[in-house]
């Protein structure tokens, strides 16, 4: 595959990482933190599957495949409770659901 | 694949597409006419000549592309622009990967009618088709109206609902299969079995018994799994959003759902999607039920085989190419006719209605199908070894 | 063609992953970017010969997890109301921000460092078969206890999600 090889695809899964970090970080919005989260896990698969093709082996594949599974487990359960928090305080800034935080 | 047989596969289903496109409205009219005892479409005419009201087609895209383009204000400009093509594009994309004839050798050509043949072609029909959510969806959304909205919420859940049923309808298929690649159904589906070879099995009849050997039946997809046909079927037609499971449309509620702020080509063009995924449904099914491109009881290397001395080898195959693309295009028509008939026979469903035949009939059933299609085939391998 | 594709699928990646961030306007706005980052990362795991996991990135994420965010803000009716910004103590997500980038290039320079050329795959490699069968033989503990999970998960939404539990 030319000149594109490992480490090409380590490097963007770092920046996608990096960049769904930042978002949980700066961003207050619940659902954009949601996303970023989201972010954070496709980078990690990303890094699975590239490393998967490195090895020529397809364990990384399977592990990238569980990985999607909770995924979607994780945005039931958080959608959810984002809809009850909406809900209950109308509101989807997350300063203002801090009440478990003292 | 050589890059010629590429361009003549891809003429040849671009062909068959842009044909089937239009004349299907005209289809719809006439079929919705006949059954509810009109004339149905028969005033375009040129020069006097109105065959049969097929120029009509042609007088609605006219009327289609000279309307007014509005959009409203308030409205999100760019995906109020850009969904109706989301809408359009999978349902076109998704005929790739059907197979509408197998291989054939001719004149040195190595001619495969299939555009993309991949190893798991039915699960790209899936995810492309999962895709077109988004087209409904975001015009609701991007319209700025309430009604548009609540289209788009309901068109979300009920194609998400109906996407789950859909996977597991079809697992049973794949569990005898044993392949996702539908050029490998079509070849598998040419065989035939015997539907009373168990007997021999058990020593129930004599084993010099002649007459087992003569009822076999096709390994069509319809006869190993008769009720996921249907409710594969169902839930398609409930992820292509037309009646009796156009709630998100719902003229009398909603008046026209999550298409309600578009006019001209782009209200065409969520038209147009339905239209071709009609086909598309039924060329899915074709492909994995109906035996694909194939008559049954005849193997297609063995009617080659047969036509060889008489015809020579390349016109052999030249007749078997033309006779599967026939087949398969009348199995194609069987079943949009079909799709018709339901169309116009079934009232719309209430909203609970549709989420209830998905989550609690659709699903259990077609888990349940799961468990005895493994059954099933258990007690086959344990009647064939 | 791959390098190209490569190129092109990875600068859509990250520059829709910047939107999804970056986007203060409205979360519809970033659930759409999220799409794009979703199907260009699905172009990637087709290119690493993992056809089969980039299918299934279509269908999971880009079909039916980001569906549903936009679901529910559209549920929500969020339309703006993002409550964005990053106005509350911003020395301290400065500093988190910078150790986040900091982080980065470093593990960039890191992983640069060890180019070891790629070996050929089998021709079965990543396709439905082969995951297929690792995953019910191998792995089939991880497959039930992904169904476990996501059995709870469902139940966990329901009972969340309700209005009022009867």
């Amino acid at each position: 595959m030319g000149d594109i090889s490992g480490y090409h695809f380590q490097i963007v899964a770092a920046l996608i990482f990096s960049i769904g970090a930042l978002g949980v970080l700066l961003r207050r919005n619940m659902i954009v933190m949601f996303m970023s989260i989201e972010l954070m896990l496709n980078a990690a698969n990303l890094s699975l599957v590239a490393f998967s093709r490195e090895i020529g082996n397809d364990q990384g594949q399977i592990l990238a495949f569980l990985v999607m599974v909770v995924a979607a487990v994780e945005v039931a359960v958080g959608l959810a409770i984002i809809i009850s928090l909406v809900r209950n305080r109308d509101t989807v800034n997350i300063e203002d659901t801090s009440a478990l935080k003292w | 694949m050589a890059t010629s047989t590429v361009w003549v596969s891809i003429f040849l289903f671009a062909l068959v597409l842009l044909a089937f496109a239009p004349i299907m409205t005209w289809v719809e009219r006439k079929q919705s006419a006949l059954m509810q005892d009109r004339i149905g479409a028969n005033r375009a005419s040129i020069l006097g000549f109105k065959a049969l009201g097929l120029i009509h087609p042609l007088a609605d895209v006219i009327k289609m592309i000279t309307k007014e383009d509005t959009i409203p204000t308030g409205a999100h400009r760019f995906l109020h622009l850009v969904s109706p093509f989301i809408a359009v594009a999978p349902a076109i994309i998704s005929f790739a990967v059907i197979p509408y004839g197998g291989t054939y050798e001719m004149w040195g050509a190595h001619i495969s009618l299939c555009v993309a043949d991949l190893d798991y072609g039915v699960l790209f029909v899936f995810a492309i088709g999962s895709i077109a959510t988004y087209g409904s969806m975001l015009a609701g959304w991007a319209g700025n109206n309430n009604f548009g909205m609540l289209g788009s919420i309901r068109v979300s859940a009920q194609m998400i609902s109906y996407e789950v049923a859909l996977g597991i309808t079809v697992v049973g298929l794949f569990m005898i299969f044993g392949t996702l690649r539908l050029t490998d159904l079509g070849v598998m589906q040419q065989e035939t079995f015997r539907l009373f070879g168990f007997l021999e099995h058990f020593g129930w009849v004599a084993a010099d018994a002649n007459w087992i050997d003569w009822i076999t039946i096709p390994m069509w997809g319809i006869v190993l799994q008769p009720l996921p046909f249907f409710m594969f079927l169902t839930a398609l037609m409930a992820e292509n959003k037309r009646a009796p499971f156009d709630t998100p449309e719902g003229e009398s509620e909603i008046v026209a759902g999550y298409f309600i702020e578009y006019s001209g080509m782009k209200f065409g063009l969520y038209m147009m999607g339905e239209w071709i995924e009609v086909v598309v449904i039924a060329a899915l099914l074709t492909a994995m039920f109906l035996g694909g491109w194939s008559l049954p009881w005849v193997r297609e290397a063995d009617m080659i085989a047969a036509w060889t001395p008489a015809l020579g080898e390349n016109m052999a195959n030249l007749a078997a190419m033309l006779l599967a693309v026939h087949v398969f295009l009348i199995k194609v028509i069987v079943l949009i006719w079909f799709q018709m008939l339901i169309r116009w026979s079934m009232p719309r469903f209430r909203y609970d209605q549709v989420m209830n035949l998905g989550w609690k009939i659709l699903l259990p059933l077609s888990l349940a199908n799961i468990v005895v299609t493994a059954l099933g085939i258990l007690f086959v391998q344990g009647v064939t070894s | 063609m791959r390098t190209a594709l490569f190129w092109i699928f990875s600068l859509a990646a990250v520059a829709s992953a910047l939107g999804v961030v970056g986007n203060l306007r409205s979360p519809i706005n970033s659930a759409l970017s999220l799409v794009v980052s979703m199907l260009a990362l699905a172009g990637l795991y087709v290119l690493l010969e993992a056809q089969f996991v980039g299918l299934i990135q279509v269908m999971v994420y880009a079909g039916a997890i980001v569906v549903l965010f936009l679901f529910v803000i559209m549920l929500l009716n969020l339309r703006g109301s993002g409550a964005s910004g990053a106005e509350s103590q911003p020395i301290v997500k400065a500093l988190g921000a910078l150790v986040v980038v900091a982080a980065t290039l470093w593990l960039a320079r890191t992983l640069s460092s060890g180019r070891a050329p790629w070996p050929d795959v089998e021709q079965g490699f990543g396709t439905t078969r082969a995951i297929g069968e690792a995953l019910y033989t191998d792995y089939v503990l991880s497959v039930q206890v992904a169904g476990v999970l996501l059995l709870a998960g469902i139940v966990a939404a329901v009972v969340l999600a309700k209005k009022k539990i009867d």
